[in-house]
């Protein structure tokens, strides 16, 4: 088989309660449950999203850690998943993220313009965070909304059809 | 035409739109039916699987194999744990169908997937829902639970001895999860890069058990074909074609919607529906299928029927069912250019000609665009293309080099020009 196909599991040496905040453990224990005992490290990503949202939208190394030691992972494959999805920022973000689609139908739909007013009116480049620290925005890949077109996903919600009007007033009522 | 629109996965789509999603909205258009049926009568499963056979249900999920088929190859004898998992990773450009059966008929999915795991004899499933779809998780989550009080989900079910446990599994942003094994190996908990095959998952996928991978809409399918028969399914669509299927109709068209409608209606009928041509332009180009296919020229097009074999004929592949239309005045080597940024940005990078071929035919792109392209970058391009196809662990190598090759075939005086000018012949994207 090419594939490794057993759970990593190291047990680390630390007490579990220790780790991360209560409220935290409950709801990853939530989606621990989903899946076989052994398996723990199935419920990594679901983790690693809700640790990112508690703390302000990016994953430090020492929280990973403390996720790795949660699940009985390596860290470093906490690491590898942390650094192979597009939704976990590794560094300090905006209080928003602005991800603007700019996949086919989007781009057909005039998501560029729409980037380069971003750009110009909040002087910031894709991947940058304004230096009010109020966003942080991105280029994204298709968001399986494109009959919407273009799409905007702001921090949980999607905004279809944005024109450069209507992103402005959105950031506008960001705080 | 109205009249046999949306008969299958949207058919709770006339309900009230605050309620639709709802246990009791699902119930009222014979939710539900099918599997009490099973739990009551406990039919051989075989003849389940024969009924989705004869209603020629393909995968909707891009690749088109037949369902039942794929349902038959389980070893549901085998004693071991076996499991059914969905793929709602649904990141297919163009393609935006799964998240709205989720929003608007989230119970139908959760039916099909009882379905599927008693046809193959598996206890537990897993819907893979996008990280992004944070709406469509709430409401499967949702329906979930009302699935769960009203005793339709857990163990022994209406006092039966059958079992069936549904969860959701959250991804974060990847699109090469939407490949069956890479969605495996991110469900383990791992980054999410394709399984050299075989083994194939029907004996060996989850936690190295037996699964079956379904796309959301071949899943949602399923009470329906139940319900009504396997030859009333067959009999909505084309031979070798059965049954309705979800049309994302985007790029530019007056009306960019999702329209489920019975397979081999003429393209024509389908633009129509979807306010034809924006702008009241010509049409240039469609790819039929989502991203991943060959493009095909407008008046091709116009002569062909939206089902797997014409399609196929046409030049391409209905895929997922993702119609991008481009309009006249539109740079086809824009649209090549963004299409191979998004290969090149989601290869997995396992595999060389993968990782290094899709990274260099975006640059090449990039170049031209840039009014640098050089005579010889168009035979670079095919060349390019024709070492990465079917040469890689899965798929998405094909899906790249692909567009470039029929791009290429097509509209090469576009690209031609470019080089030769240093601006495009068409200016706008
Ligand atoms: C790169 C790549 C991306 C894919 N993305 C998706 C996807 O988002 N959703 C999906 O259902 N199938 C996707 N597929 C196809 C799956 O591998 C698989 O064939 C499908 O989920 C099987 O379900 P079906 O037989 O019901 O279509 C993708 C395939 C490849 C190679
Ligand atoms: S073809 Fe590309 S995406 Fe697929 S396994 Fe190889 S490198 Fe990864
Ligand atoms: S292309 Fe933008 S949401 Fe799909």
């Amino acid at each position: 088989m090419s594939f490794r196909n057993t759970p990593l599991a190291v047990i680390q040496d630390v007490d579990k309660e220790t780790l991360l905040t209560p409220e935290l453990r409950a709801e990853i224990d939530k989606h621990v449950a989903k899946y076989p005992p052994e398996w723990k490290q199935s419920a990594v990503m679901p983790a690693l999203t809700l640790v990112q949202d508690h703390n302000g939208g990016w994953l430090s190394r020492e929280l990973m850690d403390q996720v790795a030691a949660y699940l009985d992972m390596p860290e470093t494959a906490v690491y590898e998943v942390a650094t192979f999805y597009a939704m976990y920022d590794l560094e300090p973000v905006g209080r928003h993220k602005v991800c603007v689609c700019n996949s086919i139908s989007c781009m057909l739909g005039g998501a560029e313009e729409l980037m380069h007013h971003i750009e110009k009116k909040h002087n910031v480049a894709p991947g940058g965070t304004t230096a009010d620290g109020k966003l942080t925005f991105k280029e994204f890949e298709c968001l399986g909304a494109c009959r919407h077109a273009p799409v905007v996903m702001v921090d949980k919600a999607y905004h279809e059809c944005v024109t450069p009007d209507a992103i402005d007033k959105i950031i506008d009522d960001l705080d | 035409m109205a009249e046999n629109q949306n008969t299958v996965c949207f058919r709770t789509m006339h309900l009230d739109a605050r309620v639709r999603h709802t246990l009791e909205s699902y119930r009222s258009v014979g939710g539900y039916r099918q599997w009490e049926r099973i739990l009551r009568e406990k039919p051989d499963p075989d003849q389940l699987i024969n009924e989705v056979k004869t209603s020629a249900l393909r995968g909707r999920g891009g690749a088109g194999f037949p369902t039942g088929l794929k349902w038959s190859f389980m070893p549901r004898s085998k004693p071991d744990q076996k499991y059914i998992v969905c793929n709602s990773d649904e990141g297919e450009p163009g393609t935006c169908k799964d998240r709205d059966i989720m929003r608007y008929n989230p119970h139908q999915l959760i039916e099909g997937m009882a379905i599927a795991g008693y046809c193959i004899g598996a206890t537990i499933g897993y819907n893979y829902i996008r990280g992004e779809f944070y709406e469509p998780i709430a409401r499967f989550d949702e329906a979930l639970e009302e699935a769960y009080a009203a005793g339709l989900l857990g163990k022994e079910l209406l006092g039966s001895s059958i079992d069936f446990d549904l969860y959701t599994h959250l991804g974060a942003g990847a699109y090469i999860c939407g490949e069956e094994t890479a969605l495996l190996e991110s469900l383990e908990g791992k980054k999410g890069q394709p399984r050299f095959k075989p083994p194939f998952p029907a004996q060996a996928g989850l936690y190295g058990k037996p699964t079956t991978i379904n796309n959301t809409e071949s899943l949602a399918s399923v009470p329906v074909i139940l319900e009504k028969g396997g030859q009333w399914f067959l009999e909505q669509g084309r031979p070798n074609n059965g049954g309705p299927k979800l049309f994302s109709v985007t790029g530019h068209v007056a009306r960019p919607d999702n329209f489920e409608i019975p397979l081999g209606t003429p393209f024509r009928d389908l633009l129509e529906m979807a306010g034809g041509v924006s702008g009241g332009r010509a049409l240039k180009a469609v790819i039929p299928g989502g991203s991943s296919v060959p493009v095909v020229p407008g008046d091709v097009m116009l002569t062909t029927d939206m089902d797997y074999d014409s399609i196929t004929k046409a030049g391409s592949m209905l895929g997922s069912g993702a119609v991008i239309v481009i309009a006249e005045g539109t740079c086809m080597v824009k649209v090549l250019a963004n299409l191979a940024h998004f290969y090149a940005h989601e290869s997995c990078g396992q595999c060389t000609p993968c990782r290094e071929g899709t990274g260099w035919l975006a640059r090449v792109l990039d170049r031209m665009l840039a009014g640098q392209g050089r005579t010889q970058d168009l035979d670079l391009l095919d060349n390019v293309a024709g070492r990465i196809g079917g040469r890689t662990i899965c798929a998405l190598g094909d899906a790249a080099a692909m567009p470039v090759q029929s791009f290429l075939k097509h509209y090469r005086f576009e690209f031609e020009y470019l080089v030769e000018h240093g601006r495009p012949l068409v200016e706008a994207a």
